[in-house]
């Protein structure tokens, strides 16, 4: 048939957070090169079921690359191979290049980031470090008047560009350190940057590097991994941003 | 917070004492390289001979700047081995299969060429600095009197010269400077993020410097042994 595509898929099961995992083999036969990387692996799972078998689990919902809920490792990338993309926006065509060969899929490998089941991980660690940042105080109610408040044309697209991350944790997939200062960073800096987000502009910083650290993440060597493996394509500068807030935060008291 | 507890802390510590140790590099290489500068006079002291009785002579600030050099260098590694070992235990499944998105040598050799600066300064303090003869495979003459004692001088030249003629060790010398030139490319490209300058601009400027930097100290530092080899200084 044209436009089908073969693969034996090598991917890790492990069942439940004590399990410790191994991997098996698959074939995922005529995928048409249309399909996503997650309808592949629905596909691979109907087979499963259908011969009474587990299939494996993975994490999906929005399936249009805004919820950052599907990342794994797949040949050893975080999302694959192809930049700014999450595995649910992936395609297939764009393993035209291994047809017939293997592809290795693995869970996110991070200390705070246990597995819950084959390729499925806990991520609440992100959770924990975004409410440590506790609240903005800024005036709710009525809704103010446009341009009220004057934001720098800079400061918004930098604040905006930030505020695209949606928490996959593939930076912190791809970092050697497997640090997560890429993702702390963008979310400190979204706030950071913008008037609204002053009053505790240097708490905030403290608070969520202390707790990123307390989640045992690693460091950062600025590599600059994370940022080619984010889906969102997040700079490298709000690390930089992050750094620079923590040490002014040591002089404001 | 426990500012110099956090990751970020450390990074900071490790930027503030690199800096240092970069600047301490360079000045080294510039007072190193005036082993080209040919002898004044017939009998007179080679130029690198002078310079390294004055740096020795005044010794309430050659102990300064050594304290200085020794803390900066502590801190650094003290700064390091913390940082790395977070680092591995922060994956405790390594991966099947990981594939780099970027193909930077330098990043991928920053701890194992950071130790092999650290055996490489070691060895060169015991070869030049505390002169250690036997066990270095060389002889080194300690400062003192010239022939004639009419003045106190440094024997930099005839030592240097002496223990590069050594292939073995000159080879070690030169690896060591690829080292170092490889840790600084990084490095300093580095500290700048780890510092906070954030913008596009400062990012493509540090990256030059880094460069330039590593490149210069590799080259500058090289050139003295390799002269030595090939007999053009002699
Ligand atoms: C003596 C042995 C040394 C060791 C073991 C060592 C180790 C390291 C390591 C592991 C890093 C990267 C830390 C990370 O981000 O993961 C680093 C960074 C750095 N090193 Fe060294 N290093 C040594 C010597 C030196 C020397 C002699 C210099 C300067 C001439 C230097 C300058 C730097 C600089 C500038 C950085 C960047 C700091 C930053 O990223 O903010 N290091 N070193
Ligand atoms: S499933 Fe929501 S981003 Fe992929």
């Amino acid at each position: 048939m044209s436009g089908t595509l073969n693969f034996t898929l090598k991917v890790w099961r492990q069942n439940g957070t004590k399990d410790s995992g191994y991997f098996e083999e698959y074939e995922a036969k005529d995928i048409s090169e249309h399909m996503s990387f997650l309808e592949m692996m629905d596909i691979v799972n109907e087979k499963l079921e259908a011969e009474n078998k587990e299939p494996i689990v993975f994490e999906h919902d929005c399936r249009e690359g805004i919820c950052g809920s599907c990342g794994f490792m797949i040949n050893g990338q975080p999302h694959g191979h192809k930049s700014r993309t999450t595995t649910c926006q992936l395609h297939m065509r764009e393993f035209k290049y291994m047809d017939g060969g293997t592809i290795v899929l693995e869970p996110f490998s991070a200390k705070p980031f246990k597995v819950l089941k084959d390729l499925m991980i806990d991520r609440s660690a992100f959770d924990r470090v975004i409410q440590s940042g506790g609240y903005v105080s800024i005036r709710t109610g009525s809704a103010p008047d446009a341009h009220s408040i004057a934001v720098e044309k800079d400061s918004a697209d930098k604040a905006f560009d930030a505020a695209t991350c949606i928490g996959c944790g593939a930076c912190v997939a791809s970092c050697p350190n497997a640090s997560a200062m890429l993702f702390t960073g963008a979310k400190v800096t979204h706030l950071g940057l913008i008037p609204q987000g002053q009053t505790e502009r240097y708490s905030r910083v403290q608070e969520m590097v202390n707790q990123m650290d307390s989640e045992d993440f690693g460091h950062c060597s600025n590599f600059g991994e994370c940022t080619l493996a984010c889906p969102k394509g997040i700079s490298l500068d709000v690390i930089s941003q992050m750094n620079k807030d923590l040490l002014v935060s040591q002089f404001k008291g | 917070m426990r500012f110099l507890q956090s990751t970020i802390g450390l990074k900071i510590l490790m930027a503030f004492t690199g800096i240092i140790l970069v600047g301490f590099v360079l000045v080294h290489m510039l007072g190193n390289l005036q082993i080209f500068i040919p002898f004044q006079g017939i009998s007179g002291e080679a130029a690198i001979d002078k310079y390294g009785y004055l740096l020795k002579s005044n010794a309430v600030v050659l102990w300064g700047a050594r304290s200085v050099l020794l803390g900066a260098i502590v801190g650094h590694i003290f700064a390091a081995v913390k940082l790395t070992n977070r680092s591995n235990a922060a994956r405790p499944r390594k991966y099947e299969l990981h594939r780099w998105f970027s193909d930077s040598y330098a990043v991928r050799t920053m701890r194992w060429g950071g130790v092999l600066v650290l055996l490489f300064v070691i060895y060169h303090l015991l070869h030049f600095t505390v002169g250690v003869d036997a066990a270095l495979f060389t002889e080194v003459k300690h400062c003192g009197p010239l022939e004639g004692g009419a003045a106190n001088t440094c024997f930099v030249r005839e030592n240097v010269i002496r223990g590069f003629q050594q292939p073995l060790i000159s080879g070690f010398y030169m690896i060591a400077q690829v080292a170092l030139g490889l840790h600084l490319t990084h490095g300093v490209w580095s500290l700048f993020r780890t510092l906070g300058f954030t913008s596009q601009q400062w990012s493509e400027r540090s990256r030059i410097l880094a460069m330039s930097i590593g490149g210069l100290i590799t080259l500058g530092n090289i050139a003295i042994p390799l002269s030595i080899l090939m007999g053009i200084i002699k």
